[in-house]
Order: structure tokens, then C-alpha cells, then sequence
């Protein structure tokens, strides 16, 4: 039995904890010179160090270092100004060197917030730590029925990814919110992410894995101030699913308590297909990770006239970015939610730079593109068309080349794979008609074909000049001017 | 001419000079390598066919009228703890057995750099836990004055290619003493350069935070020589320290001690020690006064508490440090039939590939970092670490260098204290403090105990960078005691040496 979220909160009020992990874009990794590029053959850009060879040893990526702190501060944190690695000691075989290399009780960053908007209310994202660590191997678990190490028949590991540095995002735990915390689970992490995109410190693609969510839920009951037992599901790896987590860790919780039961503090994995989470492990089991200062690196100590650089540098936050393209733009209130929800921003903004008017990219990437992905499930950002060229189909609308219909076959055939819009043009052969010479025909051919259509246009009953316009649109697969064959038609009957 | 029994510096110079080639003189050494090492077990692997073409490629760049440094065309012996590309590094432990490193250390480079010849790699403790070679996976070393007796550890296997004439130079690690004490027992000379002065990146790590590569040689010279050539910066290590090497063989050639301070520290003598080294250790205080230092005692007293911390440090570093040892990615892999699934082949393969030495390790530091145990174990002994630290900052303070017996004991018999760790790491007693501190010391040896005619180590400890006071200090007894003694002390070994 699954309650409503909204009934579930006139019995219990919800806590919310965020952890978000973060791939920096760093070129190099974070203690050795390999490449972080996504997608290598397996086991390509790795070295002695990134695998944890005997006798290797790490040396720390500046640049980590300084997006951390850029992070750090866009989030309004305190930077340490001396503060150590860790050892998190744990066996698996995706971990070189079974320990990661992470920050315990010494993070870079810690005490921030970040402001997010949720149905016209502000909430504040109190932020516990920043800190930097080590990415580990990934696992491929084959055979056995869930994809889990237990159960498989073999394992393969690919340490391309060993190495890479990754930032944790902690929030402080998050109050009060009631039946929105869902909401704001998910407004919090589209936010930072638009947030980390525009510090230009990682591609943020949850897709890819680059930023991925470990959310933490509990119930307690309504007004008595108390926290309950928390959960952690992981495997949050899209917006929409922070949301779905949350609401489901909600309902699920609910349900426990209403029977009277606790609930058990655990690790939870969230299923995208069902939207429901299941148990992982129990935390009472959970390993001790012996945590201990990292003895093969010396401790980190940013001096303070270079944090002030960095803060130097820090570009336009989301907020104001928001502020400023809507008043360019001149959006009403609904027209900019409407992009924003869509998380359509920064692909209209880039669709305009391209060229295209803030009107056309607008219509494009919330009309057409949206529908699409849609129907593929995706999300707009992961469409396979660039603002480039969604900003040369709207040049060749235009410039009369395409008309609308053109223009979403091209999108069609872009999106398949065919090639750039100009392209898919010249290989479809796909330009409006334009010569009134063929044009003639075609109408010619379509009121004969049509007799009672032509009667009904000479009586006065305009509204039969579609049939006669569908019929020459039809005739030419899409490619006529419908405004140039209409006064064609009206010229002919009238 | 025996060319086994030249100095480095010596054969540096016959090189030059032409009057022998690079490939005799690692024949030399081979050939004395084959005729000795079935009873010393010196080495675990010998690289004969690649010493004698790098050998070759030297005699062809010298032919050829290139300028060379001065230790082209010497033979080294490196511990098996240093990563060799495609020579076999086990590290002393079955879990590495067959493993060929496809990378070279740092100071493997700077060796192959400076034209040395690698005529292989030495024997050791496992992971360089261990005060005697005993704890090798492949057999104990014998100590070329008696094989009956230890080399010392963990670089025992260094110690005694050098004291029998199988290498003029060999590398070692020194975490607890691993250099110092055998340099001590197998009357040669051997030092732990300041930590971070020389690089740990390809040192197979047992304690990050104390392990400290350096050089063995039969004379201070040769290893000042060694020392020089191996250290410096490395931008691959982050612990290494950017500065330039201190003149460490110019000190070596200036041996002089006149108007130097020298304290005598008061906790490590007495109850424990043997009375044949507390004599030739109070010999070595008289020449040195006589040779115009301006001799003290000075009082360490927080090195009581040392060994101790020593002891959840150490183990707790290599408890992580060794946790990558798991089948998976190199090394040996025990049970994987099928049946067993990762985490049992992990299992498995631990317990057969590591001894028990090291397993004994790895339990008491995984117990030290453990949640509710760390403020009280690991948390302490870094307090205590501080006080030791503190306690060598005052001393330097009075005095230039420091100096202490390098062991309480001469090298005691093959199997005497193997049930006994307790007494096992009892010989680390002097060595340790230095280590824990992260500054430079040097074992040289300072004449043979009464009862029983084996050779004493005189330990001198520096400020860390200083390490050229080292050998300016152990150079000028050196020469002193050479001159009482008529000849250098490994002359009057009785067993290989002779």
C-alpha cells in the first residue's frame, strides 16, 4: 500500500540530506598525469599510480585543488586555510589500492549554503562540507541476476576512471520543507548543478555519471521536532529521480511507521524503472573505514591571497544569470519557469549565441525537441543535436529555405544521426518550392482533383482553401510555401 | 687484482682512467657472486645478463669519449623493496612472487642515470618488517663475518652482498633501522638520509611517513658517493623535500671533527646492552674527543617511549599500505578455481602470501586505526612522536650531532629470537628515535666486541638537511680507528669476508 506524499506529511515531517558527488573536468587526474577524457578503451589511461602499483605514490593536481575552492566559495564556505587527506580503508576490487584517498575530519570547504527557489519560496540549503577525493574503478558484474558483484559469474574492472577527481557536495540536513521536500531534493540539485556548469568545473552529465546523488531521507512524527531514522539510496542518476526518491523513501517510510515498525538504517538502491528503492546494506554491518591522515601527502594549505584569486574569478551565479536573460529575453514569469523547469536555459542561451532569436530557440527546444525527447525518455540535454544546429534550422526558416514542417524533418533526420542540418537538406533535398512556375501546376492538378473544393471557394466558403493548400502540400512532400500556394489559389478561384 | 675488493671510489678511478673496463669489473662481481652467495643468500635475484650490457653500453660511451659520472661502471646491489621495470621485485614476499614491475623507482633511474651497474636485487624481510632477514619469504641471509649469524634487517641482504664482497655499494630502506642496524652488524657502513631527502616513489612502501631509502658501502667515501647520487628532489614523491642534496661527499673527504659538538645520549645505553658494544662504544667517544671534538652527554628522555610508538605507527601505515595486495591486478592468486568468489580469493591469497610477521602487523595497526582504539593507539603514539621530535630539537640545540651504539647487541644467532618478536624488535632500540623524528643517521663501524669478535656500529644522528655532519663525523673515526686498527675492520673477518 503506497500513501500520498501529501498525506504522508499531515502525519510525518520530512528530513533531507543530500550527497552529491562531482567529476571535476580536470584534464589530468588527481595524483597522476592520466587522461580523465570519458569513454576510452577499458584500462587505456591508466599508470602505475592510478592503478596503486607497489611503490607508487600520488602527488596532488593543483587545479583540484583550485576548483574545489572556487567550488567552496560559490557555495559560501569557509576554506580551510591547512587541512590534510585521508585514508578510507575498505576491500574492493574496483579500489587500486583498497583505500581511497579522501578528507575526513579536515575538509577543504565547510559551512556554506546555497538559496534555491521552490514555488516562489526561497529555501536554504544549509552546505555541512566540501571535500575532494579520489575516484574509484568501475565494475562490470557479469552474469547473476541483479548486475551485483554476488551472484556474478565473472567480474571485469576498468580503472579509466580510477583517479579522476571528485568532489562531495554534503548538505546540512534539510528541515521543515514538508510535503515539497521531493521537490526540493530536486530543485537543490538542478540548481548546484547549474551552479558547478556555470564555474565551469565539471560537464555535470548525470547521464555519463560525472554527477551522481546519494540522497538520505527520514520521517519523524509531525511536530515533534525529533529526527528518525535516516535511509541512503543510491543510484540517484537523473533530476527527475532525486524527486521520485525522495517521494518514494517518503512513502515507503510512512508505511513502516503506520504499522507500527522503525525503520532500519540502511543503504538503499533507487530503480529507475519502478521508481521504488530496495535494501542494500544494513549500516549496523557497515565497515569501520579506519580513517587515518594520508601519510604520502603533505598537508594542504591554500594561502589565502590565492583563495582571493580564485574568488576573483568566480563568474555570474545561476540566480542572476536567471534575472538577466529573462529581462533580454522579455519572458513573463510562467514563460521562464516554463524554461527553467524544462532545464532548457543554457541550451536556449547557447541556441542564441549561436544566432537564433531568443523567440525562435525558445519555440524549438520547448516545442519540437521537447516532444522528442519525450517519446525517446531522455532528457532535452541529452538529445543528440547541439545548439549550433538547432540555431541553423531556425537561419534556414528564416531565410525561407525550410518552412516549419521542413524544419522538423530535419530535426528528425539530425537527431538520427544523418549529419548537420545543412546536410540533411541537401541530401533529402528538402528546400521549400519556391518556383511559382511548378507551384502553378501543383495547384492547377489540386483544383482539378478537387471540383466541390473549387465550387465551395467560388461560393464565398473560404474555409475549403486547406483542402486545395493540403493538397499541394501534399503533392510536394512538404516543400511548398502554404502562404504562397494559398494567394495562388485565391488568385486562380477568385 | 681482486676488483671485488676495491672501493667504489677506487674503481670509479680505475674506470677512468681506462685501466679496467665496466664489464670487468661487473664480471668481477658476478663471478664472486656465484662463488659466495650459495652460503650468504645475499641475493634473490641476480642480473647478470643485464649488468654486463648495461656494463657494455658504459665502456662504449666512455670509448666513444663522453664525460661520465663517477659511478658509472660500479656495481650496485638494490633491495628488493626498490622497483626494478622487467627484473623481478617480490619485496621478500610469496604475494609477489613472479610479479615484474613495468616501471622503475625513482632512485633505479637516477642509479641507471649515474651509469651504475644493477647487478640485482637483495634479499629481505618481508616488506622490510624484520631486524634479521629471517622474515623472508625466500630464506634467511647469513652474516658473511659467521653464517651462523644474522645480517641484521630488513636490508640484510644489502648489508651482506657488501660485507662479502659481492657489490662495493647496495641500496636499502630504512623504516625502524632496516639500514643502520645490518650496516652495524655486518661491520660496514650505513645511513638513513634525512626523510624526504631521498625518494620514496617505487619503494614498496611498509610505514610512509618513515620509510627512508639510502645507501650501504664499505667506507664512508663510497657511501657518501651512493648517497649523493640517489638523492634530491622528486617531483613524483610529495613528501620529497625541494632543496638541494646536502655536501655530503665533500664532508665524507674532509673528515674533521675538530670543534664539532657531540652529545652522547644518555637513554640509549645501559641495562640491555652488551658490554663488548658498550666498550667499543665508549672507545669510539675517547677517539673522537682525541680528534678534538667537544664531547657531552645529553638527555633524550622521551626516547623510552620510541619502541612503543614505533610499534602502532608503523603497523598501522602498513596495515593500509598493504591492503592492495588482494589478487586482483598482480602478484600471486591463491583459490581461484571457479568456486571461490572474489572476497574468499582475497582471503585466501593473504593468508598464504603474507607471513606471519607481516599478518602480525597488519592486525595490530588495523586494531590501532580502529573506530574507539584510534585516539588511544595510533592518536597517542603520534603524541609521543611530537615529544621525540622535541626532545631532538632541544639536543641539537647544544650539540651538532648526536651519537649512541647503532645496536644493543652484536648480530645474535639464526633462529635465536624468531619465536620471540619482543626481542626481535628490541635491536631497532637505538635506531628508531631518528626514524619517528624523520632526521639523517649513519651506522659506522667502530672495532669488534670482546666476546664474541663481532663487529660494533657507532650511530651518529644529524638534523634533518644536516646529513653531511654524518659524514664528517663517521669519516673522521673512520680514519681514526683505521689507523689504530692498521686496517679497515672488514679485513679481519674471519668467515667470507676474508
Amino acid at each position: 500500500m503506497t500513501s500520498m506524499t501529501s498525506a504522508v506529511t499531515e502525519r510525518y515531517d520530512p528530513v533531507i540530506g543530500l550527497e552529491t558527488h562531482v567529476e571535476l573536468g580536470t584534464r589530468t587526474k588527481m595524483f597522476c598525469a592520466c587522461t580523465t577524457v570519458f569513454g576510452g578503451e577499458p584500462n587505456s589511461q591508466v599508470c602505475p599510480v592510478c592503478l596503486g602499483l607497489p611503490g607508487s605514490l600520488p602527488v596532488v593536481n593543483k587545479l583540484a585543488i583550485e576548483y574545489t575552492i572556487k567550488i567552496g566559495l560559490a557555495l559560501n564556505c569557509s576554506i580551510a586555510s591547512w587541512c590534510r587527506f585521508a585514508r578510507k580503508n575498505y576491500f574492493y576490487p574496483d579500489m587500486p589500492k583498497n583505500f581511497q584517498i579522501s578528507q575526513y575530519d579536515e575538509p577543504l570547504c565547510s559551512d556554506g549554503y546555497l538559496d534555491v527557489q521552490v514555488e516562489g519560496r526561497t529555501v536554504r540549503v544549509g552546505i555541512e562540507r566540501v571535500h575532494l577525493e579520489e575516484d574509484t574503478g568501475k565494475s562490470l558484474h557479469v552474469g547473476g541476476a541483479t548486475g551485483r558483484i554476488h551472484g556474478a559469474d565473472y567480474s571485469l574492472v576498468d580503472y579509466n576512471r580510477a583517479g579522476i577527481p571528485l568532489v562531495e557536495i554534503v548538505t546540512k540536513p534539510v528541515e521543515g520543507t514538508g510535503a515539497l521536500a521531493p521537490v526540493v531534493a530536486r530543485v537543490y540539485v538542478t540548481e548546484l548543478r547549474d551552479l558547478l556548469r556555470s564555474l565551469d568545473v565539471s560537464d555535470v552529465r548525470m547521464e555519463e555519471g560525472s554527477m551522481r546523488c546519494d540522497v538520505n531521507t527520514s520521517l519523524s512524527p509531525a511536530g515533534s521536532g525529533s529526527w528518525g531514522t535516516r535511509t541512503e539510496t543510491k543510484n540517484v542518476n537523473s533530476l527527475r529521480s532525486v524527486e521520485r526518491a525522495v517521494r518514494s523513501e517518503m512513502d515507503r517510510q510512512a508505511d513502516v511507521l503506520d504499522a507500527g515498525q522503525l525503520v532500519t538504517l540502511e543503504t538503499r538502491h533507487f530503480h529507475e524503472d519502478s521508481g521504488t528503492t530496495t535494501s542494500g546494506r544494513s549500516k549496523e554491518e557497515a565497515q569501520d573505514y579506519r580513517y587515518f591522515p594520508e601519510p604520502d601527502l603533505v598537508p594542504l594549505a591554500p594561502p589565502a591571497d590565492w583563495v582571493e584569486q580564485i574568488r576573483a574569478t568566480l563568474p555570474e551565479a545561476p540566480a542572476a544569470r536567471r534575472a538577466r536573460l529573462q529581462a533580454d529575453w522579455a519572458l513573463s514569469d510562467l514563460d521562464m519557469a516554463a524554461l527553467t523547469n524544462a532545464d532548457a536555459l543554457h541550451l536556449v542561451e547557447a541556441t542564441v549565441t549561436a544566432g537564433a532569436s531568443p523567440a525562435d530557440a525558445r519555440k524549438w527546444w520547448l516545442g519540437e525537441l521537447a516532444r522528442r525527447a519525450n517519446e525517446a525518455g531522455t532528457e532535452l540535454a541529452a538529445l543528440k543535436i547541439t545548439p549550433e544546429q538547432v540555431a541553423r534550422v531556425a537561419a534556414l526558416v528564416s531565410d525561407g529555405t525550410l518552412n516549419d514542417s521542413l524544419a522538423r524533418q530535419v530535426f528528425e533526420a539530425v537527431l538520427a544521426g544523418q549529419g548537420d542540418p545543412d546536410q540533411v537538406v541537401a541530401a533529402r533535398g528538402l528546400a521549400v518550392v519556391s518556383d511559382d512556375g511548378a507551384l502553378t501546376a501543383a495547384v492547377d492538378q489540386a483544383m482539378t482533383a478537387n471540383p466541390d473544393a473549387v465550387a465551395s471557394i467560388a461560393a464565398g466558403r473560404t474555409g475549403a482553401i486547406g483542402v486545395l493548400v493540403g493538397a499541394v502540400m501534399k503533392a510536394t512532400r512538404g516543400k511548398a510555401d502554404p502562404a504562397r500556394v494559398r494567394s495562388l489559389i485565391e488568385e486562380r478561384v477568385g | 687484482m681482486d676488483l671485488t675488493r676495491s672501493t667504489a671510489a677506487e674503481l670509479s678511478d680505475l674506470l677512468k682512467a681506462k685501466q679496467v673496463s665496466a664489464r670487468e669489473v661487473a664480471q668481477a662481481h658476478l663471478d664472486r657472486i656465484a662463488a659466495v652467495d650459495g652460503e650468504v643468500h645475499a641475493f634473490l635475484h641476480v642480473a647478470a645478463d643485464a649488468a654486463l650490457a648495461q656494463a657494455a653500453g658504459i665502456d662504449a660511451r666512455r670509448a666513444a669519449g663522453e664525460e661520465l659520472p663517477a659511478l658509472a661502471g660500479v656495481p650496485v646491489a638494490v633491495k628488493d623493496v626498490f622497483v626494478t621495470e622487467g627484473m623481478p621485485t617480490t619485496c621478500g614476499s610469496r604475494i609477489l612472487d613472479g610479479w615484474r614491475p613495468p616501471y622503475d623507482s625513482t632512485i633505479v633511474t637516477r642509479l641507471k642515470a649515474n651509469g651504475a651497474t644493477i647487478l640485482g636485487k637483495t634479499n629481505m624481510d618481508e616488506f622490510a618488517m624484520g631486524s634479521s632477514t629471517e622474515n623472508s619469504a625466500y630464506g634467511p641471509t647469513h652474516n658473511p663475518w659467521d653464517l651462523t649469524k644474522i645480517p641484521g634487517g630488513s636490508s640484510g641482504g644489502s648489508a651482506a652482498a657488501v660485507a662479502a664482497y659481492q657489490a662495493p655499494l647496495a641500496t636499502g630502506s630504512d623504516t625502524g633501522g632496516s639500514i643502520r642496524q645490518p650496516a652495524a652488524v655486518c661491520g660496514i657502513v650505513g645511513t638513513k638520509p634525512t626523510y624526504g631527502g631521498s625518494s620514496r616513489y617505487g619503494v614498496i612502501a611498509f610505514a610512509s611517513s618513515l620509510d627512508t631509502p639510502g645507501p650501504f658501502g664499505r667506507t664512508v667515501l663510497d657511501t657518501a658517493l651512493l648517497h649523493e647520487a640517489m638523492s634530491g628532489h622528486d617531483p613524483m614523491d610529495s613528501t620529497s623535500i625541494d632543496a638541494p642534496v646536502p655536501p655530503v661527499v665533500a664532508a665524507a673527504r674532509a673528515a674533521d671533527v675538530s670543534g664539532m659538538r657531540i652529545g652522547v645520549v644518555t637513554e640509549l645505553s645501559g641495562d640491555g646492552y652488551q658490554p663488548g658494544v658498550l666498550s667499543k662504544f665508549a672507545e669510539a667517544v675517547e677517539l673522537l674527543e682525541h680528534l678534538g671534538a667537544k664531547v657531552s652527554e645529553v638527555s633524550c628522555p622521551h626516547f623510552k617511549y620510541a619502541l612503543p610508538a614505533y610499534y602502532l605507527i608503523a603497523p598501522s601505515e602498513c596495515s593500509s599500505n598493504l591492503a592492495r595486495f588482494d589478487a586482483m591486478r598482480y602478484g600471486l592468486r591463491a583459490g581461484d578455481d571457479g568456486r571461490l568468489d572474489a572476497e574468499q580469493v582475497m582471503s585466501l591469497t593473504r593468508e598464504q602470501g603474507f607471513g606471519a610477521e607481516v599478518k602480525r602487523r597488519i592486525i595490530l595497526g588495523t586494531y590501532a586505526l580502529s573506530s574507539g582504539y584510534y585516539d588511544a593507539y595510533y592518536g597517542k603514539a603520534q603524541q609521543v612522536r611530537t615529544l621525540i621530535i622535541r626532545d631532538f630539537d632541544a639536543a641539537f640545540g647544544q650539540v651538532d650531532v648526536l651519537i649512541s651504539p647503532a645496536t644493543p647487541t652484536t648480530a645474535f644467532g639464526i633462529g635465536e629470537r624468531a619465536d620471540d618478536p619482543m626481542a626481535m624488535y628490541l635491536a631497532d632500540l637505538c635506531t628508531i628515535p631518528s626514524d619517528l623524528a624523520g632526521n639523517a643517521a649513519i651506522s659506522v663501524p667502530c672495532g669488534l666486541a670482546e666476546e664474541d669478535g663481532l663487529p660494533v656500529g657507532l650511530q651518529v644522528m644529524a638534523p634533518a638537511m644536516a646529513d653531511d655532519r654524518l659524514y664528517r663525523v663517521a669519516a673522521a673515526a673512520e680514519a681514526g680507528f683505521t689507523a689504530r686498527w692498521g686496517q679497515p675492520l672488514l679485513n679481519h673477518a674471519k668467515g667470507l669476508g676474508a
